[in-house]
This record gives C-alpha cells, structure tokens and sequence, in this order.
C-alpha cells in the first residue's frame, strides 16, 4: 500500500524579512482551519521559530532570520503540512445572549432583501465555529453565516465601535470586546465579557470553540 | 526597587515600553513594545541595561523630571532638545543626573519619539509577562496610562557599569531624517502600487498604526480571510487609503497586505509624526537583512 499522503499543498510568502505566511487555503473550510492551528503549534515549539499564529487558513510565522532562512523554513513547513491531519475535537460551547438593535441591522437587511426579524433569525440559527482569536483582545473570528447575510466589509471602516457590538463581514460574525476601529455591520450588541485581562490567557473564546447567539429582550 | 525620578510634567504622551508582550497575540493582544527599537536597545546598552530592560517613550513633547537619586541616563530617538536643569545634553549619550537636577525637553527638532532609560531599567506594572502601557486596555506600565504630573518612577538594581560620555556615533544611528521606508512586496497585490506614490501621515494615526494620506491607491478588490498581521505591514482596504501598522497593532486582520517594511526601516517609521511625508522604496529580503545586519552590529559595539 502507498503512504497515505493527505496533507495539503502551502504556499509561503514573505512578510517583510523576519516573517513569512504559510496559506495551506483561502477557503473558509473547518478542516483547514484544523490543520493551520496544528501547524501554528508544531512551528511554535522549534527553536527557530518566535511566533506562529493560526489564521482561517494560514499561519504566520515569524522567525529568527539568524537561526534560518526563509527558504529553509519554508521547505520545513511544507514537511510538516503532508502530515496527516489530527483529529478534531469539538470545542466547548458557548451560549451569547444578543440584544439586536446595530445601527446597520436594518442597512444589512435591505441590501439583502430581508426583513430585520429575518436577518435576526438567519444569525440565531447556526452553531458557529470560532476560527481564530485575534484583530483586537478577545475577538472571536466565527462562522459560516448563512449565505443570505453574505456582505463585504465596510469600504471605510468606523474610528470607534462599541464594545459588546456583534458584527457580521462576509462569511463570519464576532462580537467587539473593546471600543475600537472596526469595519464589520453592526446588528447587535451583548453584555457577555469577551476579554478578561485579569485571566491567562485572557480571551472567553479559544480556537476550535463553538458558540450559539439568541435573542435577548435587553 | 528604588525611586529615581518625579514626574513634574508628564509631556504629550510618555509611557513606559519595554520589548513587549508578542506571545500574547493568540488571544488577540497587541504585541506591542517601544516603537523604535533600535532607539531603545541603544539607550539601555548606553546606561548598562539589558537591551529589554524598561525605558521611558516620550512623544512629540517630552516630559520634566526630577531625580530622586543620583543616576546614569540616555536620550535617544527623537530629538526634542533634552536640558538638564536648562543645559543641553547630547543625545545618544550617557549622562549623569544628580538628586534633585531637573530633566526637561524643549522644542521638536527630529522625529517623534524620544526614549529616556536609566541604569537599573524602569519598573512597572507587568502584565502578561511585559511591562509595556497598553492605552487601549490600560494594563501594563504606570496603572496602564501614560504619565501624569506626581508619578514616581522606580528602577531596578543596577546590573553593569557604565561610564558617563559613552555614546553612539551619528553615522550608527538610522537615518531618521530620510523618511524613506524599505519594504518587501506583501502577499496581496493592488492594482496601483504603494512604490510610485509619497504620502502624508494623517492626523489619526498612533501607536496601533498610521494611516496614510495622498492618493488613493486602487485596491485589488480581493477579500482575504484574516490572517495573523506583523508590525510593518501596509494594509490597504477597500477605499484605497493604506495604513502601515505599528506596535500596538491588531493581532489578526482581512485587508489585503501589499507591503510590509523592512525591520531595519522602522525605527524611521516609529520617528514619523502626523503630517510628515513619507515614501517606501521597494526592496527585497536579502537587501533587508543585510540592513538588519548592520544595524545589529550598530547595536552590538554598545556591549563590549
């Protein structure tokens, strides 16, 4: 029998001359998302490497150009991609209650033809998936939205969002933690705390979690 | 711990940085850490402490301190004509304060942010495993704020000897007056390229980023799904107005990155006030390190 060779294809691009970025896919796919957070942990515990830092489908890597090249790490991750892929274990779950009054409620549901209460039940239904952790402290990147809250981001982003705003942008939704620039529409808002600065690490939401919104009357 | 100086004027913004927290971006925490860290390292070599040690970042108008102590400091950065009890003090040099002289700042000759580190480094707030200010949170540092006037900074304990006088020649430092950034092509292209334009740095920028102001740059229209960001990427968004991050940066982001600046050219960047001009040149990675190289050996020459 052959070996089994079920790992993926990545392409490495430089980010600046003590970075790089590993794309194992631009697709938003639960299974490739897995694979870039084990192979963000395998690079995490070489000597070489500083940081790696899981994306949808990427990990950021940057390295100590002393230690090595960035060809020589390239060839190293594309090693460690053609692993077979671990097991996924499904994250905890976590339940958010959501006031939906955003400012952009009624903006997303005309430029998608639906009512508010629709666009309020399109976002309640799903289990979603929290694909990273990052942008600000404690923001959650989740998803998929259904395809009918499918928008692009805002072409200018806001200079203030509130904190406690649930969001939607293409095919994700995420809650701000903080007041912060933001280009995402706002539909909603909750009183669950996101960041927990007082905690180690200080993020409610961890990669691979799952998390189910409902509507709350305030 | 010991007190070494009295805020009697807190200036524009001053905080205490140090190398910063970069294992924390996981949960979506800035990195963040001095801005210019070639300015940095070099102060706290200068005074005999570890290159992470803590030191003071002064923007755009500098503090007025008082020494509660006897101690060895270093200006470097920007320049904004640092007195010592009204005399002038070089810059990139180690001086000597004495209990009760007064350190002061005039007017912005170069640049935007002045690191002040004296010997023992400054001590702090930690939180998660550094003592740089978060202003967005308000963790780390002084209670997480920028200086106010009645603040007593501590140091630690001495570690190396170090003589008053000892400095870093002109032609190590980098060359902040040029205002020109070397930066690699990012993994995302735009229609118009970032190399052919100059740009202004807006009115809101700060330690996150800058964004930049002059002619719209025609994005790709592409969107790319969130990807983990590094400090001297050049984001452009939909819009067309780029924004070159910095420190104090989102972990994490989805507009396309189109350059990111060599290491070796931000310090110049962290030296950038809003309004001033600024152009990248494009460069690649080895012509970067070779720039990281020498800054390196810059660095290096201030611990034997």
């Amino acid at each position: 029998m052959p070996p089994q060779r079920s790992g993926v294809r990545v392409r490495v691009h430089p980010l600046g001359d003590t970075a790089l970025l590993a794309e194992l896919g631009t697709r938003l796919d639960t299974a490739l998302n897995t694979r870039a957070i084990a192979l963000a942990a395998a690079l995490q515990r070489r000597r070489d490497v500083r940081r790696a830092v899981a994306g949808h489908g990427t990990v950021t890597v940057q390295f100590d150009p002393d230690q090595i090249t960035l060809d020589a790490l390239a060839v190293a991750i594309a090693r460690l991609a053609r692993k077979r892929p671990p097991v996924d274990e499904p994250g905890r779950l976590h339940r958010i209650p959501v006031v939906y009054d955003g400012p952009d409620l009624d903006a997303v549901a005309t430029a998608r033809g639906l009512s508010p209460r629709q666009v309020i039940d399109l976002h309640t239904r799903p289990i979603y998936r929290v694909f990273l952790v990052g942008f600000v402290p404690g923001w959650a990147y989740m998803g998929p939205i259904a395809d009918e809250l499918v928008l692009p981001r805002r072409s200018v982003p806001r200079t203030h969002v509130p904190a406690g705003s649930v969001a939607i942008a293409g095919q994700e939704t995420g809650i701000y933690p903080l007041a912060s620039p933001g280009g995402w529409h706002l539909i909603g808002r909750t009183s669950v705390k996101l960041f927990l600065p007082d905690s180690d690490p200080p993020s409610l939401f961890r990669a691979g979690d799952r998390v189910k919104f409902f509507p709350s009357p305030e | 711990m010991t007190p070494a100086l009295r805020v009697v004027a807190p200036g524009l913004l001053t905080t205490v940085q140090d190398a910063g927290r970069p294992h924390a971006m996981a949960s979506g925490v800035p990195p963040g850490g001095a801005m210019d860290r070639f300015a940095y390292q070099a102060g706290n070599l200068l005074v005999g402490n570890d290159r992470g040690a803590a030191a003071l970042e002064c923007t755009l108008r500098g503090p007025r301190l008082v020494a509660l102590r006897a101690c060895l400091v270093a200006i470097t950065g920007a320049d904004l004509e640092p007195r010592v009890s009204g005399r002038p003090v070089p810059m990139w040099s180690v001086f000597a304060l004495e209990e009760g002289d007064e350190l002061a700042f005039g007017a912005r000759r170069l640049g935007a942010r002045a690191y002040v580190a004296v010997d023992g480094g400054i001590a702090a707030d930690r939180w998660l495993g550094s003592v740089s200010t978060n202003l967005m949170v308000g963790r780390g540092g002084m209670q997480g704020r920028a200086l106010i006037a009645g603040d007593v900074i501590s140091t630690g304990e001495q570690k190396t000897r170090t003589i008053p006088g000892r400095g870093l020649a002109e032609a190590m430092r980098p060359a902040y007056a040029d205002r020109t950034l070397h930066a690699v092509a990012g993994p995302h292209t735009s229609r118009d390229s970032l190399f052919d334009a100059t740009f202004q740095v807006s009115p809101d920028s700060n330690r996150m980023g800058y964004r930049l102001d002059g002619r719209r740059l025609e994005a790709s229209g592409d969107e790319v799904l969130s990807f983990g960001l590094v400090a001297g990427a050049v984001q452009l968004p939909s819009g067309g107005r780029p924004i070159l991050l910095m420190a104090d940066h989102q972990t994490a982001g989805g507009y396309p990155v189109i350059a990111v600046v060599a290491s070796a050219s931000m310090p110049v960047a962290a030296q950038l006030a809003p309004g001033d001009e600024v152009r990248f040149v494009e460069t690649t990675v080895e012509k970067a390190l070779a720039m990281r190289a020498a800054q390196r050996s810059a660095l290096d020459s201030l611990t034997s």
